[in-house]
């Protein structure tokens, strides 16, 4: 599973969420590749979970280029947070391969 | 060696009224201390035009940055605390109170500026401090306290 931290710039905003993702799925025990990026290059990106903050997620949903499945983050120091959108995010995907 | 919100590099009670003024004084704030040059605050501000406030990254906190080849001399933070909250327009974590001007020279540096950030505004009550202190000896109490193993 490829899972991809995206922000405006690909420095130091979607790295913040990348750090706090990792740390929460070490938690769940699922293991991932994690990876951050800016917006502009994640529409190309291979992934298979993106998550980022509302607008960018909707910048990269009407871009269309995207075939990931996104999950929006609002609060990135808050792991109950991120741990809520990895866990529905991860259920979806085992849903669409069931 | 990180320059971490070293007295110069902190501003009490700002009177910025707007989103980009508040960032153009986290910046200035970077240029004062000599970590950036005048072109990283302008590529701060121009990232938040043309990206938006993506780097309001959790209920009234914001973190502007730009790249480190826009001008970056040394890593460093600093810190605005903002008398008035000032919407940034993010849906979900206007208004901002604390705004922490970021500038990294590498990715390397980058990680170790965002972790130590993390961990100091680890929750809602630490958070809460912050916004609220009035001198920068609170502040650097309030970054001891948060550093304790």
């Amino acid at each position: 599973m490829n899972i991809l931290c995206v922000c405006g710039l690909g420095q130091g905003t979607s790295l913040i969420l990348r750090i706090h993702v990792e740390a929460v799925l070490k938690e769940m025990g699922v293991k991932a590749e994690v990876d951050h990026m800016d917006v502009s290059s994640a529409g190309g990106a291979a992934a298979d979970l993106i998550l980022t903050s509302r607008e960018l997620a909707d910048s990269l949903r009407a871009d269309g280029k995207v075939k990931a499945n996104i999950a929006v983050v609002n609060n990135y120091f808050d792991r109950q947070e991120i741990r809520a959108a990895l866990e529905s995010a991860l259920k979806r995907s085992t849903a669409e391969e069931g | 060696m990180i320059r971490f919100l070293e007295r110069p590099m902190i501003v009490l009670q700002s009177a910025a009224g707007e989103a980009e003024e508040a960032i153009r004084e986290s910046g200035r704030l970077l240029e004062r201390a000599g970590a950036v040059r005048p072109s990283y605050t302008e590529a701060m501000v121009e990232a938040y035009l043309r990206l938006g406030p993506y780097f309001v990254v959790a209920p009234h906190i914001a973190l502007p940055h730009a790249r480190p080849e826009d001008g970056v001399v040394q890593a460093a933070v600093s810190l605005v605390q903002l008398r008035e909250p000032v919407r940034f327009g993010h849906a979900a974590n206007d208004p901002v109170r604390l705004v922490f001007g970021i500038a990294a020279a590498s990715s390397p540096q980058h990680i170790e500026l965002v972790r130590r950030l993390s961990a100091l505004l680890a929750d809602e009550t630490r958070q809460k401090q912050l916004m609220e202190v009035k001198d920068v000896e609170s502040v650097h109490r309030w970054i001891r306290e948060g550093s304790a193993p």
